[in-house]
């Protein structure tokens, strides 16, 4: 809402500079937004009038004009302006004036014709973008007076944000009101006399809908001129509201809007075809708006009718063809209460947002619709002339919203804001806020007027207590709470510890979007059933991940693509799937890492990072558990099928799964690279084993190393399974420390240097004792796995 | 006999000059005092002699040998010192060449912030509570006294699946959620991801929010005051100015916006703060009674205070980031600055 100071001014002028009015409101809870001057910086310009004008001798285009600008004598000023004629009055910048923009005036020659000054369109003063010649006063401007005195252009424009809540304050009054209060001042409400009757011409009028529309106000204004002029006062007011101004009955209904906040609507009564009908629409009745665009409709939208079709959007815009123009004679003028939530959402749902809908959705005053109408009465026919018709009336009281009292209890107030009032403060208030209050026994009974759609309990009137004797006012506290003790959950490896230590181990933490592109997504995770948006921003932003991938390989992208050849990413975050129609959102921490293992260095010779790299990452962060997680080989649309591996808990849960990027998508997605990815669930991830205290042997432990020959399919896992199934207690740990195919093994095999570490609780190990174990050992490789002793 | 001993022991004498290394000075030792040496010979000879020129003589031997053990014993040490300052230069180093091995990679700005905001209010028993960010119509907005065509809901451009499901478009939901798991007394703070369908340069569609909220018999306005108060000025570790400034947000009343002196320009106005001095950082409020009647506590019993703010642009704030977009293009350069 933008609105004149000036304007306020007129309603209510505490002694406070712009700065401090503008902090007033900002801290009463409206905020002002921005402040302009009416007009820009300039000085010297004077009201003058042209007493006579002659040919310039050298130059068809310009004028020399004699100029009464208030002196003794008139000045000469050479003028090119089309419409400058004896008589007229305008804004003339005399010599040492500054105009907008830092043009000065002098004393000139224009094709040898002297000039002493300049007469002055709009543009040139800064009051419109753009004009068609000089700017025209009114013939009653006194000459000689200062140009920005007779404008009061030295008046400030206000944006106020206002919050949803506050409809009252989308007019002048309400803006006013509120200053009022603030500066324990009275209010000047508008004031004017209600126009008399002078015809018995009236539209019928039938509510359909009065739950919707409890209130519908109209008349039959005839021979109006649409053609007069709107005042020099009016449009200066409305340009300061920014509103241009349209033609004089436009201009009053939008002038009445923003000074008492009450939108109005003028018909061409001649193109109404029978009565008026308030009505929900017709599904796909079309209805032309006055914006241009035509509409159609669905059976659930209020509109004004007449017994032919639809004329207008109730409370959002009115329809082109009953449009007031320069042709109208006779106009029929409504004014009319729709209730808030028949209006919210329809001016959205046809993609529109006026003025009028932006009033009606949050609240407009339903006792005001005499007054308004009366005052856009009084207007149009001061400007515009007009014999006046009755107002016909439909109303519904049953459908007008209530305004209950509400009780306003004082150790509510102390309790919630901390502070007392007295009963005067309290009445002060309230009454300053247009509210009825009235004492009880419990405190007092409170009851908002008809502009207020926002108090509807206690808490409403605290806040408005709060507001007005200022936030900032109001006591502080440390906060005295309750406390326990806190708790040290060991059952749980924090979140915190796991992206530390993937920091540690050089993963940088990105953040990506949750929604990626659908090809992408299709892309990696080709069987996983996606959540879409129904309106994303964009296509590239439009289903849910299901993995964490999708972002960090772009983001990988994104910095390989600027000369970053080297990747290391981790992200923690909900991944989204569809399960049978169930949406799933699990917590994730996924990973990727690309290029050589360590950073470009002279002291290490560059490798490019492997599976084995990012699998001791893995193995770092599950022995942060103590939970033991199997690597097994495992096929992954996205993945390498020879170099991915599940994750697999000892329960059989999968916590999720690592590989190198496949080979296909690596070259489809653009990466030079091999590119290595992690996935992990975040809840099975984070669960961590309370340590259990086992006993330690007194004995002495003894290391023994074997080799043997496998063929070359057979895993690391299988081997260390197999041994562990020896069930010899003796066996401490078992460890692989070197793989070897070459030279000396059989092609297709391999061999598998093994280190053994025995000991025992009850005796130290006897070398035959210790050959029984390893003939256990060699005899179970052979007999599974088919293992031969390596010479 | 004593002219031929001084011969030996000048002999001897150059020959320790002589030796280029210790090996060589082993050499002249074994040369002189071994079992063949120059002065073992010497005084195996001494038996050859009267008794008491024996003495004389064989005084004179041991102390040309005494002579010799002290130069052998000085040229050793000097060769010792000359082998340990070569090996000493040999082995120098240019010490400002890197490191090796691995570097430390950082975290991201949102999540370093995420964590000051959750560590001072741990630090006074506030529990960290997460929510779904695919959330229903009834958490983000029915229960919070947002009903459908309430104007509030314009202001949230949201994200839907549905007519009933939606992207939260802040983390609110999750203090209904909460409070319908358990009973007050409550200290929660939620943080986490919210989306709003906006993108432009001071908006992108998923941003970070922090909510929290407390619940209590005698909870007041001054409390909720106190603590955003103490919160800012522990975040910024600095004495700044606040202000509270009526405001609107349907789950709260009174509500309030918090304002903080301009952190930029020390509250004389900038471009950072649009020239007012002063920064909006954050919205609080009484929880609304609506609220607590919709997760069944009784507001005439309690009463709480709940407050809002966008983690982006507290990080902005506290790091000089000057534009939000950057923190989810992932470029390493804008990353690592935060290492």
């Amino acid at each position: 809402m933008q609105v004149s100071e000036a304007w306020l001014r007129e309603l209510v002028n505490p002694g406070i500079e712009t700065a401090t009015l503008i902090e007033q409101l900002t801290m009463a809870g409206l905020e002002v937004d921005a402040v302009e001057p009416a007009a820009a910086e300039f000085n010297n310009v004077v009201v003058a009038q042209v007493v006579s004008m002659e040919q310039h001798p050298n130059a068809d285009k310009l004028k020399v004009c004699q100029v009464n600008v208030g002196e003794a004598e008139p000045v000469q000023i050479v003028c090119g302006a089309q419409n400058v004629r004896p008589g007229l009055k305008i804004p003339a910048a005399l010599i040492g004036a500054v105009l907008p923009g830092d043009f000065k005036i002098k004393k000139s020659k224009l094709r040898g014709e002297l000039s002493f000054g300049m007469l002055c369109s709009e543009q040139e003063l800064g009051l419109a973008p753009d004009a068609d010649g000089l700017m025209e006063l009114s013939d009653s401007a006194p000459v000689g007076t200062d140009i920005r005195e007779y404008l009061s252009l030295n008046d400030s424009m206000i944006e106020v944000d206002l919050t949803p809540n506050r409809a009252d304050c989308l007019s002048v009054e309400g803006i006013a009101r509120e200053i009022a209060v603030l500066n324990k001042l009275p209010m000047q409400a508008v004031a004017f006399e209600n126009k008399a009757v002078e015809h018995a011409q009236q539209q019928s009028i039938a509510v359909n809908e009065a739950q919707h529309c409890p209130r519908y106000l109209g008349r039959l204004i005839q021979n109006v001129d649409p053609k007069a002029e709107t005042p020099l006062w009016m449009q200066e007011k409305l340009r300061r509201s920014g509103i241009r101004s349209l033609g004089p009955l436009v201009d009053v209904t939008n002038y009445v809007l923003i000074e008492l906040g009450q939108p109005l609507h003028a018909f061409d009564a001649d193109t109404l075809q029978g009565g008026i009908q308030v009505r929900k629409s017709i599904k796909d009745e079309s209805l032309a708006l006055l914006n241009d665009q035509t509409i159609t409709l669905d059976d659930e939208t209020l509109v004004i009718a007449d017994d032919k079709r639809a004329l207008a959007l109730a409370g959002v815009m009115g329809g082109s063809e009953t449009a007031v123009t320069d042709d109208t004679r006779n106009i029929f003028l409504e004014c009319a209460f729709f209730s808030p939530i028949s209006i919210a959402g329809k001016a959205r749902q046809y993609g529109l947002h006026t003025d009028s809908s932006h009033r009606f959705e949050r609240g407009v005053d339903f006792t005001l619709q005499h007054r308004a109408i009366e005052r856009a009465t009084q207007l149009i026919v001061d400007i515009c002339g007009g014999s006046v018709g009755a107002i016909s009336e439909v109303k519904d009281e049953a459908c007008l919203p209530e305004r209950a009292a509400v009780q306003l209890r004082p150790h509510r107030i102390e309790k919630i804001l901390g502070v007392t009032l007295s009963g005067d403060e309290v009445q002060r208030i309230f009454n300053g806020l247009g509210m009825q209050v009235v004492s009880n026994a419990d405190g007092w009974e409170i009851t908002p007027p008809g502009f207020r759609f926002d108090i509807a309990i206690e808490a409403d009137l605290l806040e408005e207590i709060g507001r007005i004797v200022g936030y900032n006012n109001l006591p502080n506290s440390s906060l005295l709470m309750r406390s326990e003790l806190g708790t040290a959950v060991e059952s749980i490896l924090p979140q915190d510890r796991i992206k530390d230590f993937l920091v540690d181990r050089d993963y940088q933490e990105a953040i990506t979007y949750s929604f990626v592109d659908e090809n992408i997504q299709q892309l990696i995770a080709p069987d996983d059933q996606t959540i879409s948006l129904k309106n994303p921003i964009s296509s590239e932003l439009s289903v849910m991940r299901t993995t964490l991938w999708c972002g960090l390989l772009n983001a990988a992208l994104y910095n390989i693509n600027r000369q970053q050849s080297r990747v290391r990413l981790f992200e923690t975050g909900l991944s989204f799937l569809s399960k049978q129609g169930e949406t799933v959102q699990q917590a994730k921490i996924a990973g990727l890492a690309s290029g050589n293992v360590n950073a470009e260095q002279w002291g290490e010779k560059a490798r490019k990072v492997d599976f084995f790299d990012v699998k001791a990452d893995l193995e770092a962060i599950f022995k942060l558990t103590g939970y033991a997680v199997d690597f097994k080989a495992a096929k992954h649309p996205a993945l390498h099928p020879g170099q991915s591996a599940q994750l697999v808990l000892a329960d059989g849960e999968v916590m999720g799964c690592m590989g190198m990027l496949h080979p296909t998508l690596e070259q489809q997605l653009g990466f030079d690279n091999k590119v290595f990815l992690f996935e992990l669930d975040l809840e099975l991830l984070t669960r961590k084993k309370i340590p259990q205290f086992n006993a330690l042997s007194k004995f002495p432990s003894v290391k023994r190393d074997l080799a043997v020959i496998v063929d070359e399919k057979t895993t690391a896992a299988e081997i260390i399974r197999c041994i562990n199934d020896c069930q010899e207690s003796a066996i401490r740990d078992v460890h692989i420390f070197d793989i070897y195919q070459g030279q000396g093994v059989e092609t297709g095999k391999k061999s598998v240097a093994l280190s053994l570490n025995l000991q025992d609780y009850t005796q130290t190990l006897t070398d035959s004792e210790i050959d029984a174990i390893f003939s256990k050992v060699l005899d179970t490789l052979t007999s599974t796995l088919g293992a031969k002793l390596r010479d | 006999m004593s002219a031929n001993i001084d011969e030996i022991l000048s002999q001897a004498i150059q020959a320790l000059a002589q030796s280029k290394d210790l090996n060589e000075l082993d050499q002249v030792r074994v040369d002189y005092l071994g079992k063949k040496g120059e002065f073992t010979l010497q005084m195996k000879q001494l038996g050859q002699l009267e008794p008491d020129q024996r003495r004389e003589v064989g005084q004179i031997i041991n102390k040309a040998k005494g002579q010799f053990q002290q130069a052998l014993e000085a040229a050793k040490n000097k060769l010792q010192a000359a082998e340990l300052e070569q090996r000493l230069a040999a082995e120098a180093i240019d010490v400002s060449l890197p490191g090796r091995g691995q570097a430390i990679a950082g975290l991201h700005p949102v999540t370093i912030t995420l964590r000051r905001i959750s560590q001072i209010f741990a630090g006074v028993g506030f529990k960290v509570v997460e929510g779904p960010e695919i959330e229903d119509d009834y958490h983000n907005f029915e229960a919070l006294n947002i009903p459908a065509h309430h104007p509030a809901r314009a202001m949230h451009d949201t994200f839907y699946f549905d007519a009933h499901t939606v992207l939260r478009t802040h983390t609110s939901p999750v203090q209904i959620r909460a409070m319908e798991a358990e009973k007050p007394p409550l200290k929660v703070i939620a943080p986490g991801r919210v989306y709003r369908c906006d993108s432009d340069l001071t908006h992108t569609p998923m941003f970070h929010q922090v909510e929290g909220f407390l619940v209590d018999e005698d909870v007041s306005f001054a409390d909720l005051k106190g603590v955003v108060y103490e919160f800012l000025r522990a975040f910024f570790e600095k004495d700044i100015q606040v202000r509270f400034r009526p405001s609107y947000f349907p789950f709260t009343e009174p509500s309030a916006e918090v304002d903080i002196e301009c952190v930029m320009c020390d509250g004389d106005g900038c471009r950072v703060c649009g020239q007012t001095g002063w920064l909006e950082v954050m919205g609080c409020g009484m929880i609304h009674p609506e609220v607590f009647k919709s997760v069944e506590i009784n507001s005439e019993m309690y009463t709480g205070f709940a407050f809002g703010m966008g983690v982006e642009r507290l990080a902005m704030l506290r790091y000089g980031i000057n534009d939000l977009r950057m923190f989810f293009d992932n470029d390493l350069k804008f990353l690592q600055q935060f290492n």
